[in-house]
């Protein structure tokens, strides 16, 4: 008999807190089952934000050091240049990386630092309780929008990935999600090629991931599952923002 | 050598290996020294960032690294970086993060002041926690102290503050470093490098638990407690028969030093006492003073802050007068000494025996 599902190893034997549905659980068994094909457990250091994914030092068996919010990236920086040897991955939400954060991911990314960034994109602020992301689509009704996200007031869900897909230092941006089979298996080699890009040394890389947030869409799994195909990735399309780890010796 | 030249030699001959800083006046000799000195040194990392709060996050991951870290900055930059003080206290991590302070409050003025000394002595962030506070009133202190910090904030695991200011930053004097840098860069045992042959470990603040999180601030306490038995720093100068002591820290003790030696030379008895350690404050020494002193005159470059500690060292035990200049005015020497002069009689104390 051939075993084809199996715990990662580097994911704690623990029961997930985060709510049915949550796109959370799906990325954090995707990156631990990276890291045991990658081999680099024993020198990954994991740096959770503030928000639903607090307790992620609770689930990913590696070092792991608490961020204030936003900060994921400078912290990053300063542990990646401290030791140059260790695998550095941020886990942050769009709150954390689109709004408080936007100068240390952009400037990090700039600067080219060896850092691996997962994106939670799930449009809101969850943890809190659905308040406005920068990521909120229009009309989207959160309880910070409670008429719904109006342009001419809340501005405009913002594109991140793409931004930071401006700074030279950043080889390697995919925008992915986890909302079905096929969908995660996408996200798992964009997120494997993200490690492997710091591995190689090339310079920052991140992976969007589009994951839902029934619980603050008010919607149940299977209608938030749809939502990301039929609504949030009309606004956040699929795909490979950027690429330049192939041509890393032309610029 | 500048003073904030001094504290970057001395940096780097103590063992720091990365430095993070922000450019703001009137520390950015500092900071170029760094990148001058620092930056291509084999092991060691200099970045300038992008704003004062990525540059202590980046002393943070630094620390949670285990190698020595330091940021720099001048007033409005250290309340920048609070967020990220606060986070180090909790984590018990250490730091050295240098204020060369000046005049507040807003953007200010880029002239010397004491203004930050409530600020650097209360914690200064969210949360119930101190930094030790050392307060160098010379360049060759600057350089001993900057080593100081370094072994304190090792030995302790809590953040230390360099309070100096604009003046003592910009000024050029002789300094002899007394140390060597070693060639070794150690790397402290709870650093986070990858679980290579030993369980993961999480360096974390947050708790649902409060409780827990009670029991985390008990023992960052008794910490405290700890440090300031052991840690506690002053300097007396011309005290033992002195009518009249004068408290001032940094800059403010040097130009009262200057006062007192006119005054000395005016046949007034007044010494000097200098807080060397703005936290922990030096109460007990303090206090001992006030057993043969009766009157003090608490001088410093704001309007009156650490005087509140000196309040709560000596109650009702002495006689307690204040002088100050807010604003990054630089009181003088004579202006100091005609304090003096005038409290001097007002007091009596020319005629009293």
């Amino acid at each position: 008999m051939k075993t084809v599902y199996n715990r990662p190893k580097s994911l704690k034997k623990r029961v997930f807190h985060y709510c049915p549905g949550c796109g959370h659980s799906i990325a954090h068994r995707l990156i631990c089952e990276v890291i045991d094909e990658m081999g680099i457990q024993d020198k990954t250091v994991g740096i959770p934000p503030p928000g639903c994914a607090v307790f992620a030092y609770h689930y990913f068996d590696v070092d792991m050091a608490e961020s204030a919010h936003g900060r994921g990236a400078a912290v990053g920086t300063g542990l990646k240049r401290a030791n140059p040897e260790a695998i550095v991955f941020t886990y942050q939400g769009d709150g954390d990386l689109a709004a408080i954060g936007t100068a240390e991911t952009i400037h990090a990314a700039n600067r080219g630092e060896k850092l691996t960034a997962i994106f939670i994109n799930n449009a809101v602020y969850g943890m809190t309780g659905g308040q406005m992301a920068p990521t909120t689509l229009s009309q989207m009704v959160t309880t910070t929008t409670p008429y719904g996200r109006d342009e001419k007031l809340e501005g405009y869900p913002i594109r991140i990935s793409e931004m930071i897909a401006l700074t030279k230092g950043a080889v390697y941006i995919e925008r992915v999600a986890v909302n079905s089979p096929a969908h995660i298996i996408k996200a798992k080699k964009a997120i494997r090629k993200a490690f492997q890009v710091q591995v190689d040394g090339l310079g920052y890389a991140l992976v969007e991931i589009l994951s839902p947030c029934p619980t603050n869409w008010k919607m149940t799994p299977v209608e938030s599952w749809k939502w990301v195909d039929e609504v949030m990735s009309k606004e956040f399309p699929l795909g490979v923002i950027k690429d330049t780890t192939g041509a890393k010796n032309v610029d | 050598m500048s003073g904030n030249a001094a504290i970057g030699e001395a940096a780097i001959r103590a063992g720091c290996q990365c430095y993070f800083g922000y450019p703001i006046t009137p520390q950015n000799e500092l900071t170029e020294y760094m990148a001058q000195n620092l930056s291509r040194r084999k092991g060691c990392t200099f970045i300038q960032a992008e704003s004062e709060i990525s540059a202590i996050n980046m002393v943070y991951g630094a620390s949670v690294a285990g190698v020595r870290a330091m940021t720099s900055s001048s007033s409005p930059g250290i309340s920048l970086k609070q967020e990220g003080i606060s986070y180090l206290a909790a984590c018990e991590l250490p730091a050295v993060i240098v204020n060369m302070s000046r005049g507040g409050p807003g953007l200010g003025s880029i002239s010397a002041a004491q203004s930050d000394y409530y600020q650097s002595t209360r914690g200064g962030g969210h949360g119930d926690y101190r930094t030790i506070v050392l307060a160098p009133s010379s360049v060759q202190e600057l350089a001993d102290f900057t080593h100081r910090a370094f072994e304190l904030s090792d030995q302790y695991l809590v953040p230390v503050i360099i309070l100096g200011d604009g003046m003592i930053g910009q000024m050029m004097e002789p300094v002899e470093f007394k140390h060597e840098a070693p060639a070794e860069l150690p790397i402290r045992e709870r650093a986070l490098r990858g679980a290579k042959g030993r369980n993961s470990r999480i360096i974390k603040t947050f708790t649902s638990n409060p409780a827990e999180l009670e029991e985390i601030n008990w023992s960052l306490f008794r910490r405290y407690q700890l440090i300031e038995k052991e840690e506690t720093t002053s300097e007396s100068y011309l005290t033992e028969d002195a009518k009249l002591i004068l408290v001032a820290f940094g800059i403010g003790a040097r130009i009262a030093k200057g006062a007192i030696k006119t005054a000395r030379a005016n046949g007034m008895k007044v010494g000097l006492f200098r807080p060397i350690t703005l936290w922990p404050f030096p109460t007990k020494k303090l206090q001992e003073l006030a057993k043969t002193t009766k009157f003090f005159l608490d001088f410093e470059m704001n309007m009156g802050q650490m005087v509140d500690d000196v309040h709560l060292a000596l109650g009702d035990k002495a006689n307690i007068s204040f002088y100050g200049r807010p604003g990054g005015v630089i009181a003088t020497p004579a202006e100091v000494l005609r304090v003096i002069t005038r409290l001097y009689h007002q007091k009596g104390l020319d005629t009293k025996k």
